[in-house]
């Protein structure tokens, strides 16, 4: 073209740059994606080892018996852990779940500027107390007193469970639209009867994701266990007045021992514990997708 | 050659066009990866279709755009006046789903083929938006350097632009307001500053063309006035293409006026009538034309 | 009966109906404003209790002589001897600043890198998907982290670790940091372990800052002529230092207070401290569940509960400081 031609010829000084600049572009595009899919295979490998080694060891004998006596021994299970990890975090959820609902209620509808800032900043640094911290508490306040059990070591894990309890319960609560609110109350419906038949079940999917998601991170729970349920590696406790296992605490104990067949029944552990736990916020997934979709 | 080849033999330095015709005089002479060519460039756009994904938003669009004039587009909202400014500038493919088929000319060289290079058209083909979008992190003299960095690399050291930020500040008559505190955060200025920046920061770049999509739509009168100014002043150098709502700034402005509007529901956009903007305004031929620019509809 | 008593019936029953109905409104009103209380009250009895504890600990060797002192010797404690204090923290402070350190310069990059990779290359379907995966990461429990640590990273590190300390052991200054020889269990493992940990939550954070950049802004930077690169760098990383900044906190909040799996890997030495990322030592967390259950020297479960305050201290100062950062950031942006 006559114009171009008249400008003179060749590929300015700005070719080579531009050049620069995609392949500079396009590099930091393939890192980005090789950084992601890297962190996938981390994640594929850790659980895929744990799968393989626990897969190996694990068996009927292993859910159904108790550790035996020597941890050199093979065989035996895990079976009063399983039992524990289930009552202590049923307990916990007892607990916390009335509490943490409770709280979050009072939180969205009742409490007002100073008060409400106060809790929440509460519940929100409650969140990132160690848990060893409040296991040392929980030893402290009751362990002391009552010995260890399995029901100081529900409490451990009722506080562990209250903030996120709390947290998202509050959220699912503020999510639920005011005139939904603002209709009961002008059919003359009392608040309390509107939050409890009209704002808790409309919420209710996300509460639920949250109290699944509160649960899977109690079974996971080790540190605080250590302070309050001590644990009993030797028969099946039911009484939560007395020491307890959970399936975490046989795990930590029995990988640490350096006795194979001990390692072994770890990973059968870890892979029980693990399904689970993944289980539950699999599922807590899920239903938070599908009622959100729904709405 | 290539369309993308042709677009790239339009880079040269700017010493060679100073040389050449003498035109550029505003080039500062260190920065030699300059791109700025001398003449302002003529656009034409053949028979485009663009949308997204199976909604057509605007359809045989054709369209001269004279160099070194200001094109003002009309028509009443909706009708795609946005969707074809942004086509000019590439910026219609970054949305998901986006299509363009047809011809878009920068002085003859087809910007819309396959394997045109979106970046190099984009610094040929500046834009200012709608709302004033400097960027809040950085100060005055690093948002109007924004661009220049990009191709010169940020090695250089801070007053490495001054020369060329001066300019671009004062083309678009921000200058006198802030020669004292260039340092300062871009975000710190009022709305007509902040407008008055980014098109500071599009001018310092040295497009050929420069695209305006409601420029003043969210600001004072007063601003509004000063940024009308600068068009005046920067067509003497620049292509200007500016989409209006506004058709009494369309008549102060502009040479030119294109008028767009769907003209049946349902329909995509279509560019009705183009013409000097005296007699689109005055005289227009076509019946649509007549009667948005009375008032009796949009 | 005639009408009007029965009139006079309906409104005495709905009367006691409304009576009744506020009185259950009134007592649910407290029901669940006592939970509220509760949870206040354990959150400072969390703090009272430990102190409690702590006091006489605290009062028989004084408050400095536990952070002024790297020995830490239980064995050595006498009840009445007070000078000098067999307890001092400061290797265990200096565990789990050091471990941490490790796992926020391993995972701070990487998160902004995924945050970055999910909320602005990833094809849009696979944006959610993504997210999830790295969420994923933080439902694997504790103790998985450290058994997998043991058996499955450790054989992995052991070259690494070789070939770092043979690099650079022997750089003056510095070189003592990378000193060898490597056994597995160490800082280093711990850190790479508790890097992993704290991923998922410092790239949420990341990813809630990098979303809420304005699209005004990236468009201005590609009508410039920038690279998609380019662009991000212009309009979402440079306006989101603060944002990454604060996740860094949050994500340090949670690396000082991880327990189990850092007590798995570090080596759990409380001799003494060592300059070498890979030697073997001790954090607080890791020396509380240690030594909890068979502390029976003078005064040694007390210390240990001066641990746990300072790092309930600690942990509440990063926490709150991440959580101002992050949340000015939201409100500047609203």
């Amino acid at each position: 073209m006559a114009t171009l031609d008249s400008l003179g010829g060749g590929s300015g000084s700005l070719a080579p740059q531009l050049r620069r600049r995609h392949r500079r572009n396009r590099g930091m595009t393939y890192l980005l994606t090789l950084l992601m899919a890297g962190i996938g295979a981390l994640l594929i490998w850790i659980l895929s080892y744990v799968a393989i080694k626990g897969v190996k060891a694990i068996n009927w004998g292993f859910i159904t018996d108790t550790p035996p006596g020597n941890p050199d021994a093979a065989g035996g299970g895990f079976y009063n852990g399983i039992i524990g990890t289930f009552e202590i975090v049923g307990i916990a959820t007892l607990i916390a779940l009335p509490l943490g609902i409770g709280c979050a209620v009072y939180l969205n509808q009742y409490a007002t500027g100073r008060i409400a800032g106060v809790l929440r900043l509460v519940t929100d640094v409650m969140l990132g107390i160690p848990t060893i911290v409040t296991g040392a508490f929980v030893y402290a306040l009751w362990v002391v007193e009552f010995g260890f059990s399995g029901f100081a070591g529900a409490l451990a894990l009722a506080l562990v469970m209250v903030p996120l309890i709390v947290r998202a319960t509050e959220e699912m609560l503020r999510l639920v639209p005011g005139d939904l609110k603002e209709a009961s109350l002008a059919l003359g419906v009392t608040q309390s009867r509107t939050i409890v038949s009209v704002l808790l079940p409309t919420a209710r999917a996300g509460i639920i994701t949250g109290v699944m998601l509160a649960v899977a991170r109690a079974m996971g729970e080790t540190a605080p266990l250590l302070l309050t349920a001590l644990g009993n590696d030797l028969f099946v406790e039911t009484n939560p007045g007395q020491r307890m296992s959970t399936l975490s605490l046989q795990i930590f104990g029995s990988a640490t021992g350096g006795f194979v067949n001990a390692q072994n029944r770890a990973w059968a552990g870890a892979l029980l514990l693990i399904a689970i736990v993944l289980t539950l916020t699999i599922m807590a997934r899920l239903i938070a997708r599908k009622s959100a979709v729904r709405r | 050659m290539t369309p993308q080849e042709r677009l790239t033999v339009l880079d040269v330095p700017s010493e060679s066009s100073t040389a050449q015709n003498g035109a550029s005089a505003e080039s500062p002479a260190p920065v030699a990866d300059h791109t700025r060519s001398g003449a302002a460039r003529r656009m034409d756009v053949i028979d485009l279709n663009a949308g997204f994904g199976s909604r057509t938003i605007i359809a045989n669009i054709n369209l001269k755009v004279e160099p070194k004039t200001v094109t003002a587009l009309i028509g009443p909202s909706g009708c795609g006046k946005s969707t074809l400014l942004r086509c000019l500038n590439a910026m219609h493919s970054t949305a998901k789903g986006a299509f363009a088929n047809g011809e878009i000319l920068l002085d003859g060289v087809d910007i819309n083929a396959k394997g045109v290079d979106p970046v190099l058209v984009r610094r040929r083909v500046g834009m200012v938006f709608q709302r004033p979008n400097p960027f809040p992190t950085m100060s005055i003299y690093d948002n109007v350097a924004a661009g220049l960095r990009l191709t010169s690399g940020n090695r250089h050291g801070r007053h490495y632009f001054d020369e060329v930020v001066e300019r671009a500040l004062r083309q678009a008559d921000l200058w006198a307001e802030v020669k004292d505190r260039l340092h300062n955060m871009g975000g710190a200025l009022s709305g007509g500053q902040q407008q008055r920046l980014c098109i500071a920061r599009t001018l310092a770049v040295e497009p050929e063309v420069i695209l305006m999509d409601e420029p003043c739509s969210a600001l004072d009168p007063i601003s509004t006035a000063k940024i009308e100014e600068s068009i005046h002043a920067l067509r003497e150098q620049y292509t200007i293409v500016i989409v209006t709502h506004n058709m009494q700034q369309a008549a102060r402005v502009s040479q030119t006026t294109a008028f767009m509007t769907i003209l049946e529901a349902g329909q995509p956009g279509s560019l009705v009538e183009t013409g000097p903007t005296s007699s689109i305004f005055d005289a227009p031929t076509n019946e649509v034309t007549g009667d948005y620019v009375s008032g009796r509809f949009g | 009966m005639s009408a009007a008593s029965h009139r006079a019936e309906t409104r005495k029953a709905q009367a006691l109906h409304q009576q009744r109905l506020r009185f259950a409104d009134t007592a649910f009103r407290w029901l669940v404003a006592g939970s509220a209380t509760v949870v206040l009250v354990a959150f400072v009895a969390t703090a009272f209790f430990l102190v409690r504890k702590s006091w006489p600990a605290l009062s028989h060797y004084g408050v400095l002589s536990f952070i002024d002192s790297s020995r830490w010797t239980p064995s050595t404690a006498v009840a009445t001897v007070s000078h000098p204090n067999p307890y001092g923290v400061l290797q265990f402070v200096y565990g789990t600043v050091l471990t941490s350190v490790i796992a926020m310069l391993l995972a701070v990059p990487v998160a902004v890198g995924l945050a970055l990779y999910i909320t602005d290359i990833a094809p849009q379907q696979l944006r959610r998907p993504l997210a999830y995966v790295v969420d994923l990461f933080a439902a694997v429990p504790s103790v998985v982290y450290g058994f997998w640590g043991i058996f499955a990273l450790l054989p992995v590190l052991h070259p690494i670790a070789d070939n770092l300390s043979s690099w650079l052991g022997g750089i003056p200054v510095i070189g003592g940091v990378f000193a060898g020889p490597f056994f597995g269990p160490s800082y280093f493992a711990a850190g790479i372990v508790l890097a992993i940990m704290v991923l998922p939550i410092v790239t949420a954070i990341c990813r809630e800052v990098f979303a809420v950049a304005p699209v005004s802004e990236k468009e201005a930077a590609l009508a410039l002529g920038a690279t998609r690169w380019e662009m991000l760098r212009m309009s979402v990383l440079k306006r989101s230092t603060a944002g990454i900044f604060g996740a860094s906190l949050l994500g340090l909040g949670r690396a000082f207070g991880e327990t189990i799996a850092v007590t798995m890997l570090i080596g759990n030495s409380v001799l003494s401290i060592t300059t070498s990322i890979f030697g073997q030592g001790a954090t607080m967390p890791s020396v509380i569940a240690n030594e909890f259950t068979e502390a029976t020297e003078p005064f040694h479960l007390q210390s240990l509960f001066v641990v746990g305050t300072l790092l309930l201290i600690i942990t509440l100062i990063v926490n709150v400081l991440g959580k101002l950062v992050v949340s000015r950031i939201s409100e500047t942006i609203a």
